[in-house]
């Protein structure tokens, strides 16, 4: 086991050098300059501009600048933006909260919805109940979150004037009401993004149920004697959860990504909505960080799932 | 006009039979800025008139929380370094700069014990020097008193290349020093007839030394107070993360009497520009939300909730299109667009005047800008009465196909004209933007029907706007026939501005294409007006020259303009704030109030 995770962690690295290599070439290649608004502007004369550029190294070639970043990176220097002038580590750092609590809760959002819905269903196959969680799971995951992020903000802040839409970080609001103005926030992206996660989930929980629950052992369970109640609980859901453990792991990395999104929508404070910014404005030292930030994740949860798939499962060896 | 028609109107302006307000706008109408018709006034010994903006709160405080929507958030709170105008209002939450520019061009004093004039001594006679008395007893938010040292740091700070300030361009040239704890003089190297660049307005924001001395030149990024500001402002600093939120309380030694009314400030940011008007016209989550780029059709219809709507400030912003004088498809010395070739079409100037006549900026205004973009033949705005008679525009199919005809453009069997073998076909670009790509159909419409084929081209704002040297579709390698975008004149005063005509800018390879003058269109006599007028001290000589300039550009139709773009805001119905379209948003957030 010991063994496994040191051989799996060492693959990684020559994967992320690859990546960031990948990343700092597109981003070098991409048009685009970090000081365009300086060069717009006629009363910014033209050699504070290039000035800008020598004192940041933006003129040196792209294989000295990724060196230069690479060898940063590997001391803990992360730079600083281009834009802000502040550190990147500490911008990140100062947004991983919030994108943490949002994601956090949509997934948990996403598994209290998802698996009694598929563990339900999948005890009634083909049963009208059946049916319509087949349906709504259909349209959940085809509706893209952009799309539903707008309607729950038409609905629920335009017409019905419910919610607030503009989320923010540091809420004035002390003691309870302070949760209440959290909750009240923090409904509809929690909501966008969990509904939407719950909508895959719900289909896979409901055919890795059926898959065991026709099993041998299963009817054994049965004809013990045993109650329905126990033989789905104890028999059936605790080794269907196996596979549906793995895919939460591995689609972590996924909501990273739509959370990209909804935070641009809802103006969450989050690394997505930093990204975005950052692309706009050309800031490579930021964009570089985040989507490596984003790579390490999605390593790190491949990484996880399949740890916790052999854990899981102790037919599954790790050699 | 010339000096002497300036002169007269002064003069009824002087004895009341012009209002103040009356003269400004002629003067913008005749492509001047409101604070230079000011600066003309004040020369010549007009007071300056009251403000129609009335502060009514009679104590400090008791207004509760005051709620801002900028949809792109203020990235660094140090006004040297504040690139674009979200840093800029971001920074004006807490710092002050001396004077700042009302709505009719005046200036009115925030730092400053008075505006320096000829009668008060401030200005020299020989335009070398101006002299500032600073305010006395002015805390900085820290307890610190402000004095003389702190602006003559300024200067210091901002003046060095090592610290790199984007303000550098207002402070290299002058000199600065101290006469004693209130007062400081400003020294030219050569007779400066706009004097208040430096500490005002939006570049004029003072830093306090005793927080930025150690800071000065290379380690300018590592001062902590570039993050946490210590202003003199109206509200002190409490929080911020760049891009997201700035948050300020009352600052109770506020040097300015029962100011300011709201006793926090957050200013909000990220997000887009519709989703933000929604938060103040539909839902009020928001008092106010800065550049509105919405199309006007939205606005409205986001206005009928009734909670508030969108304000309309003119400043300079011009949507006009570019006429290329050199050929942009052959290589001259490997040179696309070179000052050595000349371009086959436009250097006719019966198409430029077709050209002009086939831009139906009337419809651009109605269908497409509504009150967002109002239709101008001119480097002229508003209003009405003053759309200026002898530089009137029009749109004319039938009079374009007559001009053309006569030039000798004859229509071909396609029902494209052509002359001496070369057919009347042109490139348009413009940057990706749904009104531009609107206007490009409507123009591109019109010239169908006198013959001109028009091929239109959109380039993605980020390639075209950007400096990037190896690109092709920059909008300074202008490597087309025409080019449409917004010209923005930040600055109170036109001649940095004007100096996008002067043959000395042209972009070129050699400089790479970091010149000013895009259109490449090179004229003796607008290079000699212009710098007869860069050393003109007299404000109302000065001002006739650059309408001379105006007149030059437009006569020649070096570029067509189109509609001239206003700001536009979004503010909640109760919230009263005084906005200039000469400076910040922000410039006067002291006397922000909320009627109850």
């Amino acid at each position: 086991m010991g063994q496994y995770l040191i051989r799996r962690l060492l693959i990684a690295i020559p994967s992320l050098l690859g990546i960031s290599i990948v990343l700092f070439t597109v981003l070098a290649l991409a048009p685009g300059d970090p000081f365009e608004e300086l060069a717009t502007n006629p009363a910014i004369p033209p050699e504070v501009r290039t000035a800008l550029r020598v004192k940041f190294g933006l003129d040196d070639p792209v294989a000295v600048r990724y060196v230069r970043w690479i060898t940063a990176m590997a001391h803990g220097d992360w730079g600083f933006s281009f834009v802000s002038r502040v550190d990147v580590d500490k911008l990140i750092l100062q947004r991983l909260p919030t994108t943490l609590f949002v994601i956090g809760s949509a997934q948990i959002l996403a598994i209290l919805i998802a698996i009694p819905v598929g563990v339900f269903v999948a005890t009634r196959p083909y049963s009208i109940l059946d049916q319509i969680a087949n349906t709504l799971a259909f349209v959940g995951f085809s509706l893209p979150t952009f799309f539903t992020g707008l309607l729950f903000i038409l609905l629920f802040s335009i017409y019905l004037d419910w919610l607030p839409f503009v989320y923010r970080s540091d809420l004035s609001a002390t003691g309870w009401h302070w949760y209440w103005e959290q909750v009240r926030q923090a409904i509809m992206p929690v909501a966008v993004l969990g509904l939407f996660q719950a909508a895959t989930l719900v289909r896979f929980v409901r055919s890795a149920v059926l898959d065991v629950i026709r099993l041998d052992y299963v009817t054994t369970a049965r004809a013990k004697g045993l109650s329905e109640r126990r033989v789905v609980v104890k028999h059936v859901v605790r080794n269907a959860l196996i596979p549906v453990v793995t895919l939460v792991a591995l689609q972590m990395p996924a909501i990273f990504g739509g959370a990209i999104i909804t935070e641009q929508i809802f103006r969450i404070p989050g690394i997505g909505s930093l990204l975005i910014s950052s692309i706009l404005a050309n800031d490579t030292p930021v964009i570089m960080a985040v989507t490596f930030v984003f790579a390490c994740l999605v390593v790190l949860f491949n990484l996880i799932a399949d740890i916790l798939y052999g854990w899981l499962d102790p037919r599954i060896t790790f050699r | 006009m010339d000096e002497q028609a300036l002169r007269g109107l002064i003069a009824q302006v002087k004895v009341g039979k012009l209002s103040r307000r009356a003269f400004v706008q002629r003067m913008v109408a005749l492509g001047l800025t409101a604070p230079m018709a000011g600066q003309m006034l004040s020369y010549c010994g007009v007071a300056q008139a009251k403000s129609s903006f009335q502060y009514k709160p009679t104590k400090r405080g008791g207004g509760g929380a005051l709620k801002v929507l900028w949809w792109q958030g203020a990235t660094l709170l140090n006004p040297h370094f504040a690139v674009g105008t979200k840093d800029q209002e971001g920074s004006r939450i807490f710092y002050e700069p001396l004077a700042g520019w009302n709505a009719d061009g005046e200036l009115v004093p925030m730092l400053a014990a008075e505006i320096p004039s000829r009668q008060n001594g401030g200005l020299a006679a020989d335009g070398m020097s101006v002299t500032w008395k600073l305010k006395q007893g002015v805390k900085w938010h820290d307890g610190k008193p402000f004095t003389a040292d702190d602006a003559v740091f300024n200067w210091e700070y901002a003046s060095d290349p090592a610290t790199s300030a984007v303000t550098i361009g207002s402070y290299k040239d002058v000199k600065v020093q101290k006469v004693d704890d209130y007062t400081i003089v400003v020294r030219f190297a050569k007779p400066t007839p706009f004097w208040a660049d430096a500490f005002v307005g939006t570049r004029g924001m003072l830093i306090p030394k005793h927080l930025f001395a150690d800071y000065k030149g290379g380690k300018s990024r590592e001062a902590p107070a570039n993050l946490k500001p210590v202003g003199t402002g109206a509200y002190k600093f409490v929080d911020f993360k760049p891009g997201d939120i700035v948050k300020g309380e009352l600052n109770p030694n506020y040097h300015f009497p029962n100011r300011p009314y709201f006793d926090t400030i957050e200013m909000k940011g990220g997000g887009d520009a519709i989703s933000a008007a929604r938060a103040v016209l539909q839902t009020a989550e928001y008092d106010y939300a800065w550049n509105m780029q919405v199309e006007d059709e939205i606005l409205k219809r986001l206005e009928k909730a009734g909670k508030g709507m969108a304000v309309i400030t003119p400043g300079s912003n011009i949507e006009h299109i570019q006429l290329n004088n050199t050929d942009p498809w052959n290589e001259v010395d490997g040179e696309r667009s070179s000052l050595k070739s000349k371009h086959p079409l436009l250097t006719d100037p019966a198409v430029r005047q077709a050209l002009s006549m086939l831009v139906d900026r009337q419809s651009v205004q109605d269908h497409i800008y509504g009150r967002t973009g109002i239709a101008t033949g001119n480097f002229l705005n508003n209003p009405e009465r003053f759309r200026s008679k002898n530089t009137k525009w029009e749109f004319n199919i039938e009079k374009a196909n007559q001009i053309l005809e006569a030039a000798g453009w004859k229509k071909g069997s396609d029902g494209i004209r052509a002359k001496d073998g070369k057919k009347l076909k042109i490139a348009y670009q413009t940057s990706i933007n749904t009104p531009r790509q609107k206007t490009q159909a409507i123009v591109k419409q019109a010239c169908q029907k006198a013959g001109i084929e028009v091929e239109l081209k959109s380039v993605v704002a980020s390639v075209f706007f950007s400096s990037d040297v190896a690109n092709p579709d920059t909008y300074t390698k202008f490597y087309c026939d025409i080019q449409m975008y917004t010209t923005t004149m930040p600055q109170a005063d036109p001649e940095v501005f004007m100096n996008q005509f002067t043959s000395w800018e042209v972009a070129t390879k050699a400089n790479k294409w970091q010149g000013r003058n895009i259109t490449r269109w090179r004229n003796e006599e607008y290079d000699k007006t212009y710098r007869t007028a860069a050393a003109e001290l007299d404000p109302v000589k000065r001002a006739a020259l650059f309408i001379k300039m105006n007149d030059l550009v437009i006569n020649n139709r070096v570029v067509i303009p189109v509609v001239y773009r206003p700001r536009v805001a979004a503010i909640s119905g109760k919230l009263r704030a005084e906005l200039s379209g000469w400076d910040n948003d922000l410039w006067n957030l002291k006397d922000w109030y909320r009627e109850g």
